[in-house]
């Protein structure tokens, strides 16, 4: 896996090389640091840590400033990446430059909290017809058998919390990669509001 | 946002803007069929500019063999070669969407003539 941490900055378009306005999602990516590198005869697996955004010297406390000894300054996030694929020794610094030959690429983000909601919207249920005399309008409807079961099934999709989850989004084109920025452009939208942290990783399935 | 307007900036141009609504204008459009590119020409009225950055668009209206056409171009799009202005247009407002449902003469626009100031 070869994978980053970024920030969502937003959305706009651009006009691509046909002179077709697409949509893009503009996602920050600064230097991301190696932290520590994770080893099978060790750990029991393979992975790299990666930390990205500076954060501020009162903010941290000496145990999570540990961490980072002698590799840099304390950062704000901090992510695993199973079997990396990229050789990287402790301190080492990346950036966006590492998709520039990337085509597509995964997105992971938590996606914007909705609160209590209906199964409706939650899952898509059908509901009722809203006139001609209906009295079932947004309703999820029957939620188990008879006698037999006599009972509703754990795990039945009903109405509660929605959002405020990780969620991936896969395949998404990489249209522009700004260096000078610290910029990857990529078309289409992303999990999250603006400024929430993602993973942008290369597309697993492409 | 700073980032996003930058973006943005890098494809706009500069002075795209040489009409206002009421125009009559001529659009020169790249059109691409398969290998071949070739320039369009597209003559119309113009009856609205919407605004958003990058975003931001423009309508044209044309009667073709009696049928009313509206085509809207993105104002920053590469392939609009040139805009030229045939005539200028005298209009009170800014949307023009009510020639929609005129005919005839009442569908013309006055030509706006700027009368110089009699120097003193």
């Amino acid at each position: 896996m070869l994978g980053l941490i970024g920030k969502k900055i937003g959305m706009t378009q651009v006009f691509d090389a046909n002179g077709k306005l697409t949509p893009v999602t503009v996602i920050k990516i600064e230097d991301n640091v190696v932290v520590e590198n994770r080893t099978v005869e060790k750990h029991g697996y393979s992975s790299c840590v990666l930390g990205s955004f500076d954060k501020k010297k009162s903010q941290t406390t000496k145990p999570y400033a540990g961490q980072f000894e002698g590799v840099c300054a304390p950062k704000k996030t901090l992510v695993e990446m199973r079997d990396f694929d990229k050789e990287a020794a402790v301190g080492e610094v990346m950036g966006v430059n590492m998709f520039k030959d990337v085509m597509f690429v995964d997105v992971v983000g938590t996606s914007k909290g909705k609160g209590f909601q209906g199964g409706m919207k939650r899952h898509g249920f059908a509901g009722g017809r809203a006139t001609h005399g209906s009295k079932f309008h947004r309703d999820i409807g029957g939620t188990a058998m008879s006698s037999s079961p006599s009972k509703t099934f754990k795990g039945k999709k009903m109405a509660g919390r929605m959002g405020n989850e990780r969620v991936t989004v896969q395949n998404l084109r990489v249209i522009r990669v700004d260096e000078e920025m610290q910029v990857l452009l990529v078309k289409g939208a992303i999990p999250g509001p603006a400024q929430s942290v993602v993973i942008v990783q290369k597309a697993k399935k492409k | 946002m700073d980032v996003i307007r930058a973006i943005e900036s890098e494809q706009m141009k500069e002075n795209a803007v040489n009409f206002h609504v009421g125009d009559t204008v001529k659009v020169h459009f790249t059109i691409k069929e398969g290998e071949k590119e070739r320039i369009q020409v597209y003559e119309g009225l113009v009856i609205a500019i919407k605004n958003g950055g990058i975003r931001k668009t423009f309508i044209v209206r044309k009667i073709s063999y009696g049928v009313g056409v509206e085509r809207i171009f993105p104002v920053h799009s590469p392939r609009i070669e040139k805009i030229d202005v045939v005539r200028r247009g005298r209009v009170r407002r800014a949307k023009l969407y009510y020639i929609r449902t005129k005919i005839g003469k009442a569908a013309k626009i006055p030509e706006l003539i700027i009368r110089k100031r009699p120097t003193v």
